[in-house]
């Protein structure tokens, strides 16, 4: 019982701080973003990339390091998904 | 093993989706799209051939031999390719330029040429391998335990 | 062209989202229901990180037959990719661990695989 009120307690809040953050004063309004970085890449990614899709040149040269720790992700979850769902026949063998 | 009606149509839809993947991978400069995309596209058509036909059957065509060498593949295109213009920096677009991949395009809004995007359509390709690969191998895996209690091997 | 949205409505859609799934970690006790909720809570997360980076009246960021008018930023759209591939390879995994637990203790309760046992 008394962690049923807790658990409410904490959700009301989390919630309430949530909504908080997201609505009108303290968040700024929806369709006009601050742009510096993102003026620059939509200029001069033609002549630096000579690229007519700015979102792949985006992803696969201005931040091409991130695009490599994602491929390394990629690879150890599949290694580990398939490691776990070998080793069940030692252990019917051993039992 | 479901009935005649289901392998018939799976057989003859699987090209189609195979085309399509290949489309959306290979014109990644131009359009939106690229590697992850097609690469999502192409599992979904193995799916649906898991689904038709039993896990048994498609293990068969489907080795862990050939998946494995194409991820490897893949993988190593990646880091090949970013390596290999270590003369300036780590990550350098060195087919800027050059008439295989490097034709810098008009400014502004236009019909593209398929020549452009330096490093990218070979990025694309490495990409997609790897995603292909990977996610058939997790889905093929999963199917086969839940089915005959059989290890893989 | 298009005036204020009232009260930021797709910001408070993906915040109500991250509420709704903080409701299903903290009080349900079956594990699928669970990495359900971990799953909504992603996607929550990229919703809003899509919605950050739209300029009024914009259209895709890419050149081949673009039409007239400003273009939405692009660097939101590539993180938001890169995040759905990184949920997509740890929901795997979670639920082949899954699967694991539930041949070793026979039940989905998160209650009885809580005390570690040798």
């Amino acid at each position: 019982m008394k962690r049923q009120v807790t658990g409410l307690v904490l959700l009301l809040v989390l919630v309430a701080f949530l909504v908080w953050g997201v609505l009108p004063p303290t968040m700024r309004d929806f369709g006009y973003p601050p742009s510096d970085m993102d003026d620059y890449i939509i200029e001069n990614a033609q002549e630096e990339t000579a690229n007519n899709n700015v979102v792949a040149s985006v992803v696969f040269d201005y931040r091409l390091v991130d695009t490599l720790g994602e491929a390394t992700i990629l690879f150890t979850a599949v290694m580990g998904v398939l490691l776990l769902l070998r080793a069940s026949k030692r252990k019917e063998e051993s039992s | 093993m479901l009935t005649k009606i289901v392998r018939t149509v799976a057989n003859q839809l699987i090209v189609f989706i195979l085309i399509f993947g290949l489309y959306v991978i290979a014109h990644g400069h131009l359009t939106p799209g690229g590697g992850f995309q097609g690469g999502a596209v192409i599992v979904s058509g193995v799916v649906m051939m898991l689904v038709a036909f039993s896990s048994q059957e498609l293990k068969k065509s489907l080795r862990e031999r050939v998946l494995s060498i194409m991820e490897s593949t893949g993988a190593l295109i990646l880091i090949g390719l970013s390596l290999a213009g270590i003369g300036t920096v780590f990550a350098y677009n060195f087919l800027v330029g050059t008439p295989i991949f490097g034709r810098i395009p008009d400014f502004g809004p236009g019909p593209g040429d398929f020549w452009t995007g330096g490093v990218v359509p070979l990025m694309n390709l490495a990409v997609g391998l790897k995603v292909v690969a990977g996610l058939s191998a997790v889905v093929l895996a999963l199917a086969l335990f839940a089915s005959g209690e059989e290890v893989e091997e | 062209m298009m005036e204020h949205i009232p009260l930021n409505f797709p910001f408070l859609a993906a915040a109500l989202l991250v509420g709704i799934s903080f409701y299903i970690i903290i009080f349900k006790r079956n594990l699928i229901k669970l990495i359900m909720g971990i799953a909504m809570m992603a996607s929550g997360v990229n919703l809003f990180l899509v919605a950050l980076g739209y300029r009024a009246g914009g259209g895709a960021p890419i050149y081949t037959d673009a039409p007239e008018g400003p273009m939405v930023l692009p660097v939101p759209q590539a993180l938001t990719l890169t995040s759905i591939v990184i949920n997509v390879a740890v929901l795997a995994l979670m639920l082949t661990i899954v699967i694991r637990i539930y041949r070793h203790t026979g039940s989905l309760d998160s209650e009885k695989s809580r005390k570690m046992k040798g």
